[in-house]
């Protein structure tokens, strides 16, 4: 995106989701963008979060855990559908970053998984994450909670209503 | 200025010779697809008429929700739980929207959630989880043994899995069944589906409640 584009694409978006629209953070080689996660129940203990992570280097990196004030656990998971079934699993060894590539973590395949809400996940809220590295080490993020309707992570506009 | 009594020249005859037989054609292709028998191959109706059965389970406010409760009209029914992270909300999310996009018809069939999660979703629970959706759900828990037999009936698969620290997942059937008025089983929305296609099947169970009224008498 150029920087004229990209500025007309704030300007537009942030004319209904000022505090809705995720931001870019850098940390060494990597880049991560547009966290955000999903609104939740007061009787919801779960949820999920979602990213995307660059490595603009020339070595792999891996994300190995996360922790948030807001959940007594998170982990690493993979959902996947086999046959008409949905299974979610585990990512013990944490989520590979390849040298030059990117990753994202989004509904339907790879997740951060809130565990152990301690408050329910209301929308334009911003959840703290660090996130931690095997090289690059723990990194902060904010997951920027969007409608429970929302599929990534500026949907706000095209939301329920 | 173009004179409309000009005899006209070949080229336009032959044109005009194509489009009739284009028109010829078009027609036989309708009759045919339309006069073509439009019922699904025996296998799928001797399935659909053992598919679902009766079933019995409680709602958010206590009351008891049965087959016949829904009888009358068309459902979309899918199980889940609701400390599901994705595809339960992303699919009730979806179903709220696919009725949003019918206009009228989107209220001319029910959408039920059926929890298979017993130890954790008790009524009040479904009751918060559906209230995120912004439309109205049937979000139906109860008994182990009820939940059990309802997932008999509709052919769901369910495992539970521990994770770490304690807790555990489900993996479980994602489907969404289109079932009639009659609570007959007529076919799925797949988590894959493109809205294209979803909306054409359930305009169809509308549909076909709509033409045939008498179907959706309560027994
Ligand atoms: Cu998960």
């Amino acid at each position: 995106m150029t920087f004229v584009t990209r500025l007309a694409a704030i300007a537009l978006l942030s004319a209904a989701a000022t505090p809705l629209l995720a931001q870019s953070v850098t940390a060494g080689k990597l880049v991560i963008d547009q966290a955000w996660s999903r609104q939740t129940a007061p009787t919801q203990k779960v949820g999920g979060g979602f990213l995307s992570i660059t490595n603009k280097g020339k070595t792999a990196d891996r994300l190995v855990s996360a922790t948030s004030p807001v959940a007594t656990e998170v982990q690493l998971h993979t959902m996947s559908m086999d046959g008409g079934v949905m299974r979610m699993r585990q990512m013990k060894d944490g989520i590979a970053i390849p040298a030059g590539k990117t990753v994202e973590l989004k509904p339907g395949g790879l997740h951060v998984m809130f565990i152990g809400l301690k408050r329910p996940l209301a929308v334009g809220d911003s959840v703290p994450v660090k996130l931690r590295f095997a090289r690059q080490g723990e990194v902060q993020v904010r997951f920027k909670v969007q409608p429970v309707g929302a599929t990534g992570p500026a949907e706000a506009r095209h939301g329920q209503h | 200025m173009v004179s409309t009594d000009r005899a006209p020249t070949p080229t336009i005859v032959i044109v005009r010779r194509l489009l009739w037989a284009a028109v010829a054609l078009a027609a036989l292709v309708g009759s045919i697809i339309f006069f073509a028998p439009k019922d699904e191959p025996e296998a799928t109706r001797a399935y659909a008429d053992t598919f679902g059965g009766p079933f019995t389970l409680t709602a958010p406010d206590g009351s008891a929700v049965s087959n016949r409760t829904l009888a009358g009209k068309p459902y979309a029914i899918f199980f889940g739980f609701t400390r599901c992270p994705e595809v339960c909300p992303t699919t009730l999310a979806r179903m709220a929207s696919l009725r949003q996009q019918l206009g009228p018809d989107g209220m001319k069939f029910d959408i039920v959630f059926v929890s298979v999660d017993p130890e954790h979703d008790k009524p009040a629970d479904i009751g918060s989880y559906i209230s995120l959706f912004k439309t109205p759900i049937y979000g139906l828990t109860g008994s182990p043994a009820q939940l059990a037999q309802i997932r008999k009936g509709y052919g769901v698969y369910v495992k539970k899995v521990p994770i770490e620290g304690g807790d555990y997942t489900i993996d479980h059937t994602a489907a969404i069944f289109l079932m009639d008025a009659r609570g007959k089983f007529v076919t799925t929305i797949d988590y894959h589906e493109n809205d294209r296609t979803a909306l054409e099947k359930l305009k169809r169970i509308v549909a076909e409640a709509s033409a045939a009224p008498e179907a959706g008498q309560k027994p």
